[in-house]
C-alpha cells in the first residue's frame, strides 16, 4: 500500500508540484524588499556605528584621556597619546580609531566615564582607499560636532538603563 | 523586403557581376535577411529573459530583483552586455587556446542554427525540410561539445568535472528526448516540423499534449536537463565545481555561455509549443481567439515554457548526480518505451488508433 502510494505520487509529481506552488504563491506575496538609499530600517538609539568625540555644550571636548577605552578595546584599535594642557588639564593629542580594525563592540563607549567616545546610528561611511577609515580625534570630533544633537538624545533614552 | 532585394539585385547589376555571380548573391542576401530577422529578435529576447529570470526568481524569493537601471530596471540586460563585452578575455596557461575560444561558438551556433527549421506560422519559416526533426535532434546534441570542449581545454579540474558530468547527463538524457520526439514521429507521421503542426489543427483537444501525456512530461524533463538548467545543473554546479566547465571564462566569452544557455531554453520551449501544444494554432477555432494571429499564440506558448524553465529554478534543489542517473535511466526512458509500445499497439492492432494521429 504504501509503496503504491508512493509510486503514484512520484508519477504524479506530487511533491514538485508542491514545492512549485509554495513558489507561485510567494510570487504573489508582498516583498519585504526595503530600498535602501530611500527607505530605511528602524534603528535602535542603542545602535552602534561610526564612533564620534563628544564635547560639553561650551565647547570643552569631553576626553580626559584616561585611556580606559584604549586599554579595553579589543582589537586595539584606539591609540592614545596625551599631554598637559597649558590649563593644567591633561587632554590627548591624538586620539585614533583603526575602524578596518575595529570590531563596533561599544566597549569603547561604556568604558568611557564622561562619555565621550560614542558610537553614532551613522552605518553609511565609506572609504576610497586605504588609511581612509583611520580615524583621527580631528575627524571624530567633526563626526560628534555635526550629529550631537542625535547623540545627545539618544544618550538621554538610554540613561534610566545605565 | 522585395524593395531591398531590389535594391541588392539592382547593385550588382552596376557593378556588372557574371549572370550567375548575381543569382548567388541574390539567394545569398535574401537568406542572409531572413537569418537576421530571425536571429536578433531572438537575441533580444534572450537579453531579456535574463532580465525576466532575475526578477520572476527575486519575486519568488519574496525580494524585488534589478530595479536599479533604467524604468523598473528594464536597461539592466544592456548594462550586463556592456560591462561583459569590456571584460577581458583571460586565457588560462596551457589551455588550447583553439579549443578554448572555440568551445562557446560551438555551444551558441546551434542554438541559433536550430531556429532555422522553426515554423512560426503557416509558411512562415525559413527552411521547410522534410527531416526537420532530425536536424533539430542533431543540433540540440552539436551544443553539448560546447561544454565538453569548453572543460576539456580550460585545463582545470573543476571545468573538467563539470564537462564529464554534462557528457554523461547529456548522454542520458538525449535518449529520453529521442524516444519522446519518436512519439510524436509516429502521431504525425511526419518528420517535417511544419506538417506536425499541421496535423495538430483545430482546437487545444487536437494537440499532442492529449495523446501523448507521458512523453511530453518526459520531453519537458529531458529540455530542462538538455540545457543543463536547474536543478540539473550538475554541470555548473556552483556549490560544488565552482561553475563547471565555464569557470576558467571570462568577458565575453563567458557571455557567449549564458547567450547560448537561454537561446537554448526558448528554443526546448519553441519545440514543446510545437511538437505538443499545436505550434501557432490557437486555443480554441472560435472568434476571441483565433483573432490574435497565429504567432502571437506561438511566441505565447514559448513564454509560457519560458516561464516554467524560471519557475523550476526558482523551485528545485539541484539534483545529486546519481538521482539524475537513476530519474534518465530508470524512470524517463521505461516510460518512453512502454507509451511508445502502448502507442504503436493502439494504432495499428485497436480501432482506437485515430485517437494518436
Amino acid at each position: 500500500m504504501n509503496s503504491l502510494k508512493h509510486f503514484v505520487k512520484s508519477f504524479t509529481f506530487w511533491e514538485m508540484l508542491m514545492g512549485l506552488g509554495v513558489t507561485m504563491k510567494i510570487m504573489w506575496s508582498p516583498k519585504n524588499t526595503i530600498f535602501y538609499p530611500d527607505e530605511c530600517t528602524p534603528q535602535s538609539y542603542r545602535f552602534r556605528g561610526l564612533h564620534a568625540l563628544r564635547r560639553y555644550p561650551n565647547g570643552e571636548e569631553r576626553c580626559i584621556a584616561c585611556k580606559l577605552c584604549e586599554a579595553i578595546c579589543p582589537a586595539l584599535a584606539i591609540t592614545i597619546e596625551s599631554e598637559q594642557r597649558e590649563d593644567g588639564t591633561r587632554r590627548t593629542t591624538r586620539y585614533d580609531i583603526d575602524l578596518t580594525k575595529c570590531i563596533f563592540c561599544g566597549f569603547c563607549e561604556e568604558a568611557c566615564p564622561v562619555d565621550s567616545i560614542v558610537e553614532t546610528r551613522v552605518f553609511d561611511y565609506h572609504g576610497e582607499k586605504r588609511g581612509d577609515l583611520y580615524y583621527t580625534k580631528e575627524m571624530l570630533l567633526a563626526v560628534g560636532d555635526k550629529h550631537e544633537r542625535q547623540i545627545a538624545a539618544d544618550r538621554e533614552k538610554d540613561a534610566r538603563y545605565r | 523586403m522585395n524593395s531591398i532585394m531590389d535594391i541588392i539585385d539592382g547593385l550588382t547589376a552596376w557593378v556588372g557581376l557574371p549572370e550567375w555571380l548575381q543569382s548567388w548573391v541574390h539567394a545569398g542576401s535574401f537568406n542572409l535577411i531572413l537569418v537576421i530577422v530571425i536571429t536578433v529578435p531572438l537575441m533580444v529576447a534572450v537579453a531579456y529573459l535574463t532580465f525576466a529570470e532575475r526578477k520572476i526568481i527575486g519575486y519568488m524569493q519574496a525580494r524585488i530583483g534589478p530595479n536599479r537601471v533604467g524604468p523598473r530596471g528594464w536597461l539592466q540586460p544592456i548594462a550586463d552586455a556592456i560591462k561583459l563585452m569590456f571584460k577581458e578575455i583571460i586565457l588560462p596557461t596551457n589551455a588550447n587556446k583553439f579549443l578554448f575560444i572555440i568551445a562557446p561558438i560551438l555551444s551558441i551556433g546551434p542554438a541559433l542554427a536550430a531556429w532555422a527549421v522553426i515554423p512560426f506560422d503557416d509558411g512562415l519559416v525559413l527552411a521547410n525540410v522534410d527531416a526537420s526533426l532530425l536536424y533539430i535532434l542533431a543540433l540540440t546534441s552539436v551544443g553539448v561539445y560546447g561544454v565538453i570542449i569548453a572543460g576539456w581545454a580550460s585545463n582545470s579540474k573543476y571545468a573538467f568535472l563539470g564537462a564529464m558530468r554534462s557528457a554523461a547527463q547529456i548522454v542520458s538524457y538525449e535518449i529520453a528526448m529521442g524516444f519522446a520526439l519518436v512519439g510524436v514521429l509516429m502521431a504525425a507521421g511526419s518528420l517535417n516540423l511544419h506538417d506536425i503542426v499541421i496535423a495538430q489543427s483545430g482546437n487545444f483537444t487536437d494537440w499532442y499534449i492529449w495523446p501523448l501525456l507521458p512523453l511530453f512530461f518526459v520531453y519537458f524533463i529531458s529540455g530542462v536537463a538538455e540545457t543543463n538548467r536547474a536543478p540539473f545543473d550538475v554541470a555548473e554546479g556552483e556549490s560544488e565545481i565552482v561553475a563547471g566547465f565555464h569557470v576558467e571564462y571570462s568577458g565575453m566569452t563567458f557571455a557567449v555561455f549564458f547567450l547560448a544557455e537561454y537561446a537554448n531554453i526558448i528554443l526546448i520551449s519553441a519545440l514543446t509549443a510545437i511538437m505538443f501544444l499545436g505550434g501557432w494554432h490557437p486555443i480554441w477555432d472560435i472568434a476571441p481567439f483565433n483573432w490574435i494571429p497565429n504567432i502571437v499564440w506561438l511566441l505565447g506558448k514559448i513564454a509560457f515554457f519560458a516561464f516554467f524553465f524560471l519557475w523550476f529554478r526558482a523551485t528545485f534543489p539541484r539534483y545529486r548526480y546519481d538521482q539524475i542517473m537513476r530519474l534518465g535511466w530508470k524512470v524517463l526512458i521505461p516510460v518512453t518505451l512502454v507509451w511508445i509500445i502502448f502507442m504503436g499497439s493502439a494504432m495499428y492492432l485497436t480501432p482506437y488508433g485515430d485517437y494518436f494521429h
